[in-house]
């Protein structure tokens, strides 16, 4: 028994966390917010050659084969930087193609996918909180795909995007190629704008249908709220430690202000509810791949868990900032924004929580 | 990262299970209390008589309890596992067997002995401390010396093979039933305030030491004062150097906060929080039903589950050596803060029967969690208030500066 990281998997995130901090500082992360599409292709690319992009992808797809947990410390990292990009999306889509136990369709995409080729995208919920997979309206007859998609992340971007629809048989997942006659996307504006948004639609858009039908879907939900859980674990560490950061050079009432035990408790607080935190988001993640009974209900508790922690730390790193916190030059506002889309996307804190208590079999 | 019940555990849990119906009888077994009623819940339900010491022994010769103490004091000496941890406890709680005694003297004084004690005092306290044989309690702090106890002031003075302590100890938990305290006392009291102090052992039966009760908020007085008038302790009494205590009792308030830090409690409480929740009918229907309290039991469960893993992590940590750093000198505010709310949940759970008292059968689980709820106060004081916690986790697990203090 070992409750830790490997070394190996520490220095996957280190070799990240270093990578980042070189080649997306903050200001690279603003040129891509106010971007027309909100992807760098030459960042994509440059985390495709560091391996990030092919973690997840099995080896005889050309990635590396490895776990969620490590997938995962690679959007811990990208929350910790703020990176903007499609990997959230991306990586469900590679889950479901996974997971889906679909060569044909694995073959074709997965080793573009390792390789940084291409960007996939998942086209999943309908909006309104309606996240029953027995109720989505979108529906495949005879390879045709016709249905709406309110909130799908880049869908503009992707090379392809995996949409969860229903034919005469019930849920399941269709791949639609970019440029596929009778698709349309409408970008969206969203508070985040590290993760872009459009709505997509489709209108006997030619679709080809993926193995597999819930199980498959609700694994790459899963894993995609394991991702959101990650990243805000990621941002929230960086919030905290900026705010420390300038609570030791502050200097107010000819005092630092992290002398004050108001500013500390604080603080203190945060650190006190966080620094668990992280075990809660590692088992998850291992729950994922190992212990599968118990992955679905931690995913939905982590993610409810962590955004609430995300949301929490980026207010009080905020307030104890005074004015500046509240500019858009200081750079907090973009963790903030990106609190508020871990939130949102693939259901509320209450929403998940719900499910956790009807999967408990309360 | 490995956290699997692999066959190794499976196999692990058979030969506990093994073990448990060989050495603890069905007689054993309807003769032990309930593991999951309130006394479990405060610690309080052990036992020590020789039927369960001859039954400690032999799962501390197993390895099953102790583990973290060396074989040759009497422990069970074995590599920090989180699952085996698990297992054991399972499995003793749901045979009703005694287990580990939760309590200062195993969680805080055997540890310390283990690394400071002398030979003499190791093979004198430490095995019969583990079994429960000799019970301990601790005095350090005084009226005037709570958060700030480096201040205290009660006085130790070498006169020829004895010190002569004179002073007052307050807040001293289950001193009225204790055959030793583990003491700080001020032995210099010209060094700095740090440096005057050193680490006692004093038999409770020393004349001139005497105890008198508090009763505490729960109705109950578990915690006392204690006076010394002239109480006569051998000089080969301290542990440590003479002067050197404080840095002594900085490993056992470690072992301390472990102790509360421990998510065991929080588990137990937060089970029959749920079976409560099940079984409990208001306006017609279980509280369970209730979304508001599934959305609360739920948001719990993740701060427990945290807890719990993150108690993991600090395991095995120390297996490798390893200084954990902030997700250990957070655990107590942690744990104690997800105790709280426990209480807090269950006692609105209850709705109007909720005000009934601790033991009243017509209470839901005859009003345990009104205890548990109470319980959870002594326990977010005990090692450190909250406050003092705050500091700590700001100064040492965030590296801000000092608060302006003497």
């Amino acid at each position: 028994m070992d409750f830790g990281l490997s070394e190996d998997q520490v220095l996957l995130k280190d070799t990240i966390h270093r990578w980042l901090d070189v080649e997306c500082p903050t200001t690279r992360v603003r040129a891509i917010m106010e971007s027309d599409d909100g992807h760098d292709v030459a960042l994509w690319k440059g985390l495709a050659e560091l391996g990030v992009t092919a973690l997840g992808v099995p080896q005889e797809h050309g990635g590396a084969g490895l776990d969620l947990l490590e997938v995962a410390l690679a959007a811990q990292e990208l929350g910790w930087n703020c990176t903007p990009g499609p990997f959230l999306g991306s990586q469900m889509a590679v889950t479901a193609l996974v997971e889906s136990g679909d060569e044909a369709h694995a073959k074709r995409w997965l080793p573009a996918v390792a390789a940084g080729d291409a960007v996939l995208t998942f086209a999943l919920g309908e909006g309104l909180g309606e996240h029953d997979l027995a109720k989505l309206a979108t529906r495949a007859d005879g390879g045709k795909l016709t249905g709406e998609k309110p909130l799908v992340p880049y869908a503009q971007v992707a090379d392809a995007i995996v949409v969860a629809a229903h034919d005469a048989e019930g849920p399941g997942l269709w791949l639609v190629e970019r440029g596929a006659p009778g698709a349309t996307f409408t970008t969206l504006s969203g508070i985040d704008m590290t993760r872009r948004l459009a709505m997509a639609r489709f209108d006997g858009t030619p679709a080809t249908k993926l193995c597999g039908g819930t199980k498959v879907i609700e694994r790459a939900r899963d894993a995609g709220l394991i991702l959101l859980a990650f990243d805000c674990y990621g941002g929230a560490s960086r919030c905290l430690d900026m705010t420390v950061g300038y609570a030791k050079t502050r200097e107010q009432f000819g005092h630092v202000i992290g002398e004050f035990q108001g500013v500390k408790h604080q603080l203190a607080d945060l650190a006190t509810d966080l620094a668990p935190s992280e075990s809660l988001c590692w088992y998850t993640a291992h729950a994922f791949d190992h212990v599968r009974d118990k992955a679905e209900r931690h995913a939905a508790i982590a993610k409810a868990h962590m955004t609430d922690l995300f949301d929490r730390v980026t207010r009080y790193a905020i307030e104890l900032h005074g004015g500046i916190g509240f500019t858009w030059e200081y750079d907090l506002q973009l963790w903030w924004r990106r609190a508020v889309f871990d939130r949102a996307f693939l259901g509320e804190a209450r929403y998940l929580r719900a499910r956790a208590a009807d999967l408990a079999g309360w | 990262m490995n956290l699997s019940f692999s066959a190794e555990y499976e196999k692990f849990r058979e030969e506990v299970r093994q073990f448990l119906a060989e050495n603890w009888t069905e007689a054993d077994r309807a003769a032990t209390p309930d593991a999951e009623g309130v006394g479990a819940m405060t610690g309080a339900a052990l036992r020590t008589d020789d039927r369960a010491t001859e039954f400690r022994r032999k799962a501390i010769a197993r390895g099953y309890m102790y583990r973290h103490i060396p074989k040759l004091y009497g422990g069970g000496e074995q590599p920090p596992d989180p699952l085996k941890a698990t297992i054991l406890a399972d499995e003793f709680r749901r045979a009703r067997a005694p287990f580990e005694i939760m309590g200062q003297g195993p969680s805080m004084l055997a540890p310390t002995l283990v690394v400071h004690g002398t030979e003499a005092q190791k093979q004198q306290f430490v095995e019969g401390t583990l079994l429960g044989r000799i019970r301990w309690c601790q005095g350090y702090s005084e009226p005037n010396a709570g958060s700030d106890l480096a201040s205290l002031r009660t006085r130790g003075v070498l006169e020829g093979d004895h010190w002569v302590v004179n002073g007052q100890k307050i807040w001293t938990s289950n001193a009225q039933d204790a055959d030793w305290m583990f003491a700080l006392i001020r032995t210099e009291p010209d060094a700095p305030k740090h440096d005057g102090i050193t680490y006692m052992l004093i038999d409770m039966k020393t004349p001139g030491l005497t105890v008198r009760p508090l009763r505490q908020l729960t109705g109950d007085a578990d915690f006392n004062e204690v006076f010394f008038d002239n109480v006569r302790v051998p000089k080969d009494s301290i542990v440590g150097e003479r002067g050197r205590g404080w840095y002594v009792s900085r490993s056992t308030l470690k072992n301390e906060r472990a102790l509360i830090g421990n998510a065991t409690f929080a588990r137990r409480t937060f089970d029959g929080l749920q079976m409560m929740a099940q079984f409990t009918e208001v306006r017609g229907a279980p509280v369970i039903k209730d979304p508001v309290f599934r959305d609360k039991l739920v948001e719990l469960e993740g701060h427990l589950l945290a807890a719990e893993y993150n108690g993991h992590r600090l395991l095995t940590a120390g297996g490798r050596g390893e200084d954990p750093g902030l997700p250990g000198i957070v655990t107590k505010l942690h744990t104690t803060t997800i105790g709280y709310h426990i209480g807090k949940l269950a006692m609105d759970m209850m709705s109007d029967r909720g005000c009934l008292a601790p033991g009243e059968q017509n209470a839901p689980a005859a009003g345990m969690f009104g205890t548990g709820y109470m319980w959870y106060f002594g326990m977010a004081l005990g090692g450190g208030a909250p406050n003092i916690q705050r500091n700590v986790i700001a100064e040492r697990g965030l590296g801000l500066p000092r608060d302006p203090r003497r």
